[in-house]
């Protein structure tokens, strides 16, 4: 009988986890004094990627901080499935203001954290990507631009999940939303618009910016650990699939999220002072179809006659992506 | 340490006293005409003469308040200042601070609203969100105007509302008058350190700020006018207060000569000192007018005012703002403070975008009402000839162009006329 190698790449994210990792290096939310910052009983829906994203990065903030986190809240789905009164899911102090200003109000609870002498307490932002990319998009480059102590989270969905999957500044070319309707001679969302927050991120030379995504919650609470140890601004931007927007099923939240990483239309990588320090390279790069027709706003791409010119230009992205970022193994 | 006198200008005596109140955070965005106070503000901290401060230059005014908001939700004694375009463009954050009950102070260099785009006095800007949920008070003068702000760090705190401090914009922050500047001692002893009624902290953690239904808005909403209410009995016993540590007084309104008059003139901040002039002038003929000066505008003083004004026959209301389509806003407290009496109300608009009050105009206002000769919506010193020229242009041509440059064309260089 022959033994079963365990290769290295097992460890971690990947299919074994934490049983083979020394204590120190195991997941934050294997941990049974994990903080669950964001508690059960929310209303978030089925297979949300949100939901996961933020419970995961802020429980590894909290670790890493020594439970010394207080968090504003930009308008959105995470703000009103996590708590209409009387009822909050929120175990740290935890603020809503308003959609367009959660960077602003964090400088201002990092500055007051300053003023009182209170070192150690760390003030983190978040908002979906229509409140950091479109709404909230001054008062986050302001926050970045004056080096404010605040890490800054995008959960980005691709759209305006809460107000019924209108199209944002962050929604991929092609996509259907209410908004980019797929009808007429170029359905869904136009090509040559967008804007890609993380590379804006890095313009403004601050401190740490990261991608990460659900699909590899290890490398997500690696860079939020990492991110709470720089002081100054941090951007962290994390890829999060929404069944409900995407029209994916809620069990392929996670199968959405690797694909968009492996084919290299969401690119994970780290950079610093507004140089890339490092990045995942692709592990079993995909073709882009394998990760566009698992979500119905793409379907108008496939069918009995498929947008072959469509997905060319999609799987270009992918490619422009791998080869300016060197993601190839 | 005694108080000390000082010729200053506007700004300066309000930066002093902000300073003097001890604020933790400040945020600055510029606007003409507020600039001067939140760079005399940001030079002391930037020195070291104002301590435990942190100075934050922001990029639109709608950060400078939400930057507030964050701070005051910290525990932090906040600090920001305004205008015209400014705070509309913080409008949204005006109410939520209100709305989440954020003690913050705020001080307004009241300027027009464009378009067309000016950056002279009148009070079109804070009348905008007169009714967002904050305390407004009016400053007649330099020395109210720095008295105020340290009323109101105190009145916002003890019931936990913002409060809009607002000065009339180059008449006031631009005019170097004499100001009794208080000692630190003094402001001490009047205003205790900020004790928050809510705040984010670590060891009790609490959600500010999430979504209320049906079920419990209207309560919530409710609430806000009890609280801002309240301020109608804070402000007078903070007025005494402040009358004793700092030997000036403060308050609702400020009856001028009221006692006998048949007119009474009402107004909100620095015409207030024309219109005295003008009072003054009159009773030395005769006349029995006065005027009242109405400092706090929301909470707004309904039973001081009727019962300085019920014994009058009528009242004219001066206003810095045309609420188009009606008139004035001024008028709607006041006539609401007077309902069910017969008294003849009359609506004045004047001083719009900077154009010059003078005291000539205020005595033939005082003479026509005297009479009752005024129209009941009057627009002071309005180019009657000049309006109607751009109302025959218009008629005469579809695309007659821009009104704006039609009006100035007509009007010639002169950049502002004088009765």
């Amino acid at each position: 009988m022959m033994d079963q190698p365990i290769k290295f790449y097992q460890t971690g994210t990947f299919t074994v986890g934490n049983r083979l990792l020394a204590e120190h290096e195991r997941s934050v939310q294997a941990n049974m004094r994990r903080t669950n910052s964001l508690n059960s009983g929310h209303r978030a829906c089925q297979g949300c990627g949100e939901a996961l994203g933020a419970r995961y990065a802020i429980d590894a903030a909290m670790q890493a901080s020594g439970g010394r986190v207080m968090a504003a809240n930009a308008t959105g789905c995470l703000e009103v499935f996590s708590t209409p009164y009387p009822e909050t899911s929120w175990q740290i102090p935890w603020i809503h203001s308003l959609f367009g200003n959660a960077a602003a109000v964090a400088s201002g609870m990092a500055a007051a954290m300053r003023v009182k002498g209170r070192k150690g307490v760390k003030v983190i932002a978040q908002g979906g990507d229509g409140g950091t990319t479109d709404i909230g998009f001054g008062c986050l480059s302001g926050m970045f631009e004056r080096n404010d102590d605040v890490l800054y989270i995008c959960y980005d969905n691709e759209a305006y999940m809460n107000t019924g999957v209108q199209r944002s500044s962050a929604t991929p070319p092609a996509a259907r939303t209410a908004t980019t309707m797929a009808v007429g001679d170029h359905p869904g969302n136009v090509f040559g618009t967008g804007k890609n927050l993380p590379l804006i991120a890095m313009a403004h030379r601050i401190p740490y910016v990261a991608t990460a995504s659900v699909a590899n919650l290890r490398d997500l609470e690696a860079k939020v650990t990492r991110a709470m140890g720089i002081p100054g601004a941090r951007y962290v931007h994390i890829h999060v699939p929404c069944p409900l927007g995407w029209g994916s099923a809620p069990e392929n939240t996670i199968r959405v999220a690797r694909l968009a990483v492996e084919s290299g239309l969401f690119p994970l990588f780290e950079a610093e002072h507004g140089r890339i320090v490092s990045r995942y390279l692709l592990r079993r790069r995909v073709p882009v179809d394998e990760y566009l027709k698992l979500q119905r706003r793409f379907a108008h791409l496939f069918g009995k006659q498929p947008d072959l010119e469509t997905l060319a230009a999609i799987q270009e992205m992918a490619d422009r992506n791998i080869e300016e970022l060197q993601l190839a193994p | 340490m005694t108080a000390l006198l000082k010729q200053i200008e506007g700004s300066q005596g309000i930066a002093e006293a902000v300073a003097l109140c001890r604020p933790e955070v400040i945020c600055a965005y510029p606007i003409t005409p507020q600039t001067h106070i939140v760079e005399g503000l940001g030079e002391r901290v930037k020195s070291g003469e104002l301590e435990n401060c942190e100075f934050i230059n922001v990029e639109s005014e709608f950060a400078a308040l939400s930057v507030a908001i964050g701070s005051s939700a910290a525990g932090a004694r906040s600090y920001t200042a305004t205008a015209s375009q400014g705070i509309l463009y913080m409008a949204e954050a005006v109410y939520n601070a209100a709305g989440l009950g954020l003690p913050i102070v705020m001080t307004i260099g009241n300027r027009a609203i464009g378009a067309p785009i000016n950056i002279w006095n009148d009070h079109s800007d804070s009348m905008a969100l007169r009714d967002a949920g904050w305390i407004q008070l009016y400053a007649e003068t330099n020395q109210e105007a720095a008295d105020l702000h340290i009323l109101a760090f105190r009145l916002a705190e003890e019931i936990s509302i913002p409060v809009m401090v607002c000065v009339d914009g180059f008449i006031l922050t631009h005019a170097y008058e004499r100001i009794d500047i208080p000692t630190q001692e003094q402001v001490d002893a009047f205003l205790p350190p900020f004790e928050p009624m809510q705040v984010l902290d670590l060891d009790h953690p609490v959600s500010m700020g999430a979504m209320v239904g049906p079920e419990a808005f209207f309560e919530v909403r409710y609430l806000q006018h009890e609280r801002q209410s309240r301020a109608l009995e804070t402000i007078p016993r903070l007025a005494r207060e402040f009358r004793k540590v700092f030997g000036r007084d403060c308050g609702l309104v400020h009856p001028y000569r009221c006692d006998d008059a048949d007119t009474i003139l009402v107004a909100l901040g620095s015409i207030n000192g024309t219109i005295k002039e003008a009072v003054d002038a009159m009773r030395d003929q005769g006349v029995r007018v006065g005027s009242l000066s109405i400092c706090s505008f929301r909470p707004f003083p309904l039973l001081a005012v009727r019962s300085v004004l019920e014994r009058a026959q009528r009242v004219v209301v001066i206003e810095k703002s045309l609420a188009v389509g009606i008139g004035g806003m001024l008028s709607e407290g006041v006539r609401h403070s007077l309902s069910g009496s017969a008294l003849r109300g009359y609506t004045v608009i004047a001083g719009l975008g900077g154009r010059a009050v003078t005291q000539k105009a205020i005595v033939r206002l005082i003479e026509r009402a005297s009479r009752d000769e005024l129209e009941p919506l009057h627009f002071l010193d309005l180019n009657w000839d000049v309006v109607r020229r751009e109302l025959a242009r218009e008629r005469g041509q579809r695309r007659s162009g821009p009104t704006a440059e039609n009006v100035l064309k007509d009007v010639g260089a002169i950049a502002a006329r004088i009765a």
